[in-house]
């Protein structure tokens, strides 16, 4: 339909495809349009590489053993540390942990620097959290009599942050906020927040499941105390996300899983904990897919983040501006494109996204339709559940174009046009 | 436009099912409610509100309230067309057949499906079992909690786990 404008952003994704082998295959004899990123991406030739070449020739436990596997196992795990660190400009890589993904990264901080809270001290969250960044705080909650508190939106699915002077006090002990919401795109003013947190007392605690992989992300300017991401999100493997910490606050903090790798010295009924960031890493961690990560990000850093932002905000605006004019969608979140990701979560009033997601699947288009893990967030919004369709490096235009022949085939399916 | 895709979604939104969806039964109040439930499908938000009115052991009415998608309304539509002037004990029969069925077992012997049989494409597409599920687990339920005493209830589908 439309010329892929590709120059503009330094690279073109039609090409960047050969790179992915799933992306060739077809799904009910037609050719894969995978709109479902936001969910987890897909993964490069490299990246698979990288996972077949650990096990074929550098299998071994980490942290143990002096043999030539073990050291190689140890390397490329270490490496993979070393490499999220300077992917985010984290200060040390002591301050990052590697954890099963962005979820177990939340509830991490939750736990552990959750302990220091007592009663009458208060976590500011908002009302677009995934799940993963609002359940770990109600546990937390329900332990603590830890009062938890949320930053509105505004109509158009922003932060509020009109109300933010109200909302945080010397009470406040956390703010946790996602840097990119999973539902609406929108992409909040970390850095102006963090600023207010710290000056209120507070620690930064941000969701980067969704920024890492699709925008520039500066641990050190965005002021952040604490980064979650995870790799799958990220192009790479499934089973492996990272906590990004200031290695001070991880000193103060501590572990909440016991056993092996994690401790200094074991006695019978006494034990010492290992250095940061070993002592939260309990047992045999998820070394292969830990390994099989750089080739990812070394992906992402020969096209550049802001390459990828620019081309998944020219995408994105390709696609509110198809989106809308089909007239008869709702779409959520910003319009404009420079507030947010590549994402677009929309309903069609006549067809429940279910039903949306069943047809287009039907034409090979991977779209997610569902609560989004974000069910405080579809109550706000007053709907049931969102179809949403979400972009990474690889989709160009033709995939925007499918998705709306998909909108309106669906609308011929079930007599609506 | 593209051409109609060769896969077999007419299965899964049989005439019967698309016209209970576009004019869902049992939708209006009734005039006295002896037992509610809430379902819920914590896969994609869907919920399903049911009120049933009852003569003794017989179901005398059913409203079937809530949002979902085209599967789970026509489900409840069905619902709520069949079960009326049954007793509860025929209804919870019915909806173990449609389970069964949902779950590529046979159905019962002497277990009446009538509209039902319209879903029955359903169990080719895993995910939507759930779907058609919702209104019956929520039956079921508002039905267990008025045997018990209580007027409602509360049912979610995370059992219904398609099982191929």
């Amino acid at each position: 339909m439309t010329a892929t404008a590709t120059t503009a952003v330094g690279f073109d994704p039609r090409a960047l495809r050969a790179r992915f082998p799933i992306l060739a295959r077809r799904v009910h004899g037609r050719p894969l349009v995978y709109l479902d990123n936001a969910a987890t991406t897909q993964k490069p030739t490299a990246v698979l590489d990288a996972l077949t070449s650990y096990y074929t020739t550098s299998n071994a436990n980490v942290h143990r053993g002096v043999h030539t596997l073990a050291e190689e196992a140890t390397a490329l795990y270490e490496q993979c540390r070393t490499r999220v660190a300077r992917f985010v400009n984290a200060p040390d890589p002591r301050g990052v942990v590697i954890v099963r993904n962005a979820t177990e990264a939340i509830n991490l901080v939750a736990r552990s620097w959750g302990a220091t809270l007592g009663d009458g001290d208060e976590v500011l969250l908002s009302e677009m959290e995934h799940h993963s960044n609002l359940v770990p705080w109600i546990m937390l909650a329900r332990e603590r009599h830890v009062t938890l508190r949320h930053l509105p939106l505004t109509a158009d699915g922003r932060l509020d942050l009109a109300a933010l002077p109200s909302l945080l006090s010397r009470r406040t002990r956390v703010v946790a906020l996602t840097a990119m919401s999973n539902v609406l795109g929108t992409i909040n003013p970390i850095a102006e927040i963090a600023a207010a947190a710290h000056r209120a007392g507070a620690v930064m605690v941000v969701d980067g499941a969704q920024s890492v992989p699709h925008m520039p992300v500066d641990f050190t300017a965005l002021g952040a105390d604490f980064l979650a991401f995870s790799a799958h999100k990220t192009y790479g493997p499934t089973g492996v996300g990272f906590l990004v910490a200031k290695p001070e606050l991880l000193e103060r903090m501590e572990p909440v899983a016991g056993g092996g790798e994690m401790i200094r010295e074991v006695r019978l009924d006494w034990a010492s904990w290992n250095e940061i960031p070993h002592r939260f890493e309990a047992g045999t961690p998820n070394i292969g897919d830990a390994a099989a990560f750089p080739p990812a990000l070394d992906l992402l850093e020969e096209l550049g983040m802001a390459a990828v932002r620019a081309h998944e905000r020219e995408l994105v605006g390709y696609a509110l501006e198809r989106l809308r004019a089909l007239g008869w969608l709702q779409l959520h979140g910003p319009m404009d494109a420079d507030s947010r990701g590549g994402l677009v979560s929309f309903v069609d009033p006549e067809i429940h996204p279910h039903d949306l997601a069943q047809v287009l699947d039907t034409y090979g288009i991977a779209v997610r339709a569902g609560h989004h893990c974000a069910q405080p967030l579809m109550r706000r919004l007053d709907v049931a559940a969102t179809a949403r369709a979400s972009l990474a490096i690889y989709n160009d235009r033709d995939d925007v174009d499918a998705l709306v022949e998909g909108l309106v085939a669906a609308r011929t399916y079930f007599g609506l046009a | 436009m593209v051409e109609r895709p060769d896969v077999a979604l007419d299965d899964l939104y049989r005439e019967v099912v698309m016209d209970h969806h576009r004019r869902p039964r049992g939708r209006a109040p009734l005039p006295r409610v002896d037992a509610t439930a809430h379902g819920f499908n914590p896969v994609c938000g869907d919920e399903v509100v049911l009120s049933l009115a009852l003569d003794g052991d017989r179901v005398a009415g059913v409203r079937v309230d809530g949002r979902g998608c085209a599967i789970c309304t026509a489900s409840g539509s069905i619902m709520a067309e069949m079960i009326p002037g049954h007793t509860a004990a025929e209804a919870e029969a019915t909806a173990a057949a449609f389970r069964a069925v949902m779950h590529g077992e046979p159905a019962p012997a002497g277990v009446e499906l009538g509209d039902l049989e319209a879903l029955e494409g359903v169990q080719k597409f895993a995910v939507r079992v759930k779907c058609a599920m919702l209104p019956w687990v929520t039956l079921v339920d508002a039905l267990a909690a008025w045997r018990e005493g209580r007027t409602d209830a509360t049912a979610t589908t995370e059992a219904e786990e398609a099982t191929r």
